[in-house]
């Protein structure tokens, strides 16, 4: 159950993360999820979305280079040590964890962490097998 | 092969003699037949009795470009127009073209360099040489024509362009040798595999001479590959004679000069000084026995440098290294010359697709830095922060190799660099502005 990430590469320019956004908001593309990795040169920005095709297609047209990746969205109770123990599982099975970031909906809730590992199917196997909750796309987006 | 032995492998003293004594003969008759030559002598004080060494060539004044644009039409010709038997010319992107005048002479010379040069790469009068460089008022073609056939070779006076004939004879002749500029024979493969249904491989072809404009041996492998030949790469220009200035030998390791027609010098562009042997500047050419039209210390704009190590082949005549850039193009960045296409070029490699580039130069503390600016292609772009910094760091290790300075890569997003306008807005020059 992977599900499809949008990234896009930003410069560090100002009023670039605004544009990207207000291309999305043009498609009416509904962010569920955002993350911004940065550097002091290049910013990734990291997006689940409802239209992730639509989202890549009208991103390019507006000259930004973005790419569909695939990653895993995993439920953590959103407690002390939720999230410690996902990634205890994963230390276990020896997978390196490339990125992840998190949002909850309301506080005390389950939270959604999304995360791209070194491989996902065994990421996915593993935290099954650990019965940790693996969200779908359709899952996702009516969270 | 030689076509000259003799001339080709000519003891090095002796050739410095006969070049000497024929610098001396050329100057005096530059000086007496053309009113440009004395005018330029008469206002530098210089008599041609003052060469009297081969050094003393420094004395005479440099003739460039915009000086054959000025003597336009016939004002270089050294000899009458009833002697004149042919005329070329190069066009310019801007102004008027530069006309070339050839006597009877002067043609018999051209072919004779030419089938040196042939000869040199293995041609014998066996082969079946395809020209498909432009044949009339360019140089190419007619060149290479009258060189081929001087060996006795069979020429096939193809020209340029009708790119499916070209193929065709190729097929039903069995062309062996093929004369053209390198990206026409990489069209010609492509086009022989796509449009005809011929592996280009298949071919008869056995050897390619290729020039008129600049090339790499990145290119070479390439052409080499799919064409199924072995390419070489010739040089010249209509200014001193058109092809068959220089060209490779066997060894594929720089071109071998006709100095006994030509006298080469490297200048640096800037100062206009004579450079040592081996340092890398300007090509400044002197022919030596040209009748209709002598040229003394022309500047070819082109970037080389000259090699006087013994030749593998027992040739005595200096090489050229392929020409690396024009000095239209370069940038000096402390000191060290470098060229926009050698970072494209690296660039290229890395990423593997054209590149969109732009070179800032800045001087922030008294000292050039260089930064390059690279569009994140979409081939290449990674979502993890740590892949796009070793795509950063391997773009500035090939690119310091091939230019020899540390320079700065920021990537930038797509479409965000100017686009077609021109050579001048690849490089942004802010080390004046401070
Ligand atoms: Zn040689």
């Amino acid at each position: 159950m992977k599900i499809k990430q949008i990234s896009v590469f930003l410069e560090n320019k100002k009023g670039r993360l605004y544009e990207a956004l207000k291309v999305l908001q043009g498609e009416r593309v509904n962010i569920r999820a955002l993350s911004i990795a940065d550097t002091s040169e290049f910013g990734i920005l990291r997006m689940i979305v409802d239209k992730p095709e639509e989202a890549k297609k009208a991103l390019e047209e507006n000259g930004f280079t973005a790419k569909l990746t695939n990653v895993v969205a995993v439920g953590v109770k959103d407690e002390p040590g939720g999230l410690a123990a996902v990634l205890a599982y994963l230390y276990e099975a020896d997978l390196n964890v490339e990125y992840v970031y998190a949002f909850v909906k309301k506080a005390g809730e389950e939270a959604i962490v999304v995360m791209r590992t070194s491989n996902l199917e065994k990421t996915i196997s593993v935290l099954q097998e650990k019965g940790v909750k693996i969200f779908s796309f359709e899952e996702l987006l009516n969270f | 092969m030689y076509w000259n032995k003799e001339v080709e492998c000519m003891p090095e003293e002796k050739l410095r003699e006969l070049q000497l004594e024929r610098l001396k003969q050329v100057v005096k008759r530059a000086y007496e037949k053309v009113p440009f030559y004395r005018k330029k002598f008469d206002e530098a004080g210089l008599k041609p009795e003052d060469i009297r060494t081969l050094e003393d060539i420094k004395y005479i004044p440099f003739t460039s470009k915009a000086d054959m644009r000025e003597a336009y039409p016939f004002g270089l010709f050294a000899a009458p127009l009833e002697e004149i038997v042919e005329v070329h010319t190069s066009s310019g992107t801007t102004g008027k073209p530069v006309v070339a005048g050839y006597t009877r002479k002067d043609i018999e010379l051209w072919g004779e360099l030419i089938a040196r040069c042939l000869t040199m790469i293995g041609v014998t009068k066996h082969d079946i040489v395809q020209i498909a460089y432009g044949y009339g008022l360019f140089t190419g073609g007619l060149g290479f024509h009258y060189g081929a056939q001087k060996i006795g070779a069979t020429v096939v006076p193809a020209s340029a362009g009708n790119t499916r004939r070209q193929i065709e004879l190729m097929r039903d002749f069995g062309t062996t040798v093929i004369a053209c500029t390198p990206s026409y024979s990489l069209y010609l493969a492509e086009y022989a595999k796509e449009e005809v249904g011929i592996d280009p491989a298949t071919l008869k072809l056995r050897v390619g001479s290729f020039g008129a404009e600049m090339w790499t041996e990145e290119m070479r492998k390439e052409i080499e590959k799919r064409l199924g030949l072995k390419a070489f790469n010739v040089y010249g220009l209509t200014e001193i004679i058109g092809p068959g200035v220089a060209h490779e030998c066997e060894a594929q390791a720089g071109l071998h000069v006709w100095e006994d027609h030509f006298l080469i010098e490297i200048i640096d562009p800037e100062t206009g000084e004579t450079l040592p042997d081996g340092e890398e500047g300007e090509l400044v050419i002197t022919s030596l026995t040209r009748d209709g039209m002598p040229m003394l210390r022309f500047r070819t704009r082109d970037i080389t440098r000259i090699i006087r190590k013994k030749c593998d082949c027992g040739r005595t005549m200096a090489r050229i290294e392929r020409i690396k850039g024009r000095t239209d193009d370069m940038i000096k960045v402390r000191g060290v010359m470098l060229f926009p296409y050698q970072i494209e070029q690296a660039i290229l490699e890395v990423q593997g697709v054209e590149p969109h580039y732009q070179i800032v130069l800045t001087r922030p503390h008294y000292l050039d830095e260089i930064e390059v600016l690279v569009e994140m292609s979409k081939e290449t772009f990674s979502d993890e922060v740590r892949e796009i910094e070793e795509l950063r760091k391997k773009l500035e290790k090939r690119i310091e190799a091939a230019v020899g300075i540390r320079v700065k890569v920021t990537l930038v997003e797509p479409k965000s660099l100017p686009r077609s306008e021109g050579k001048a807005k690849r490089i942004i020059d802010k080390r004046n502005l401070k």
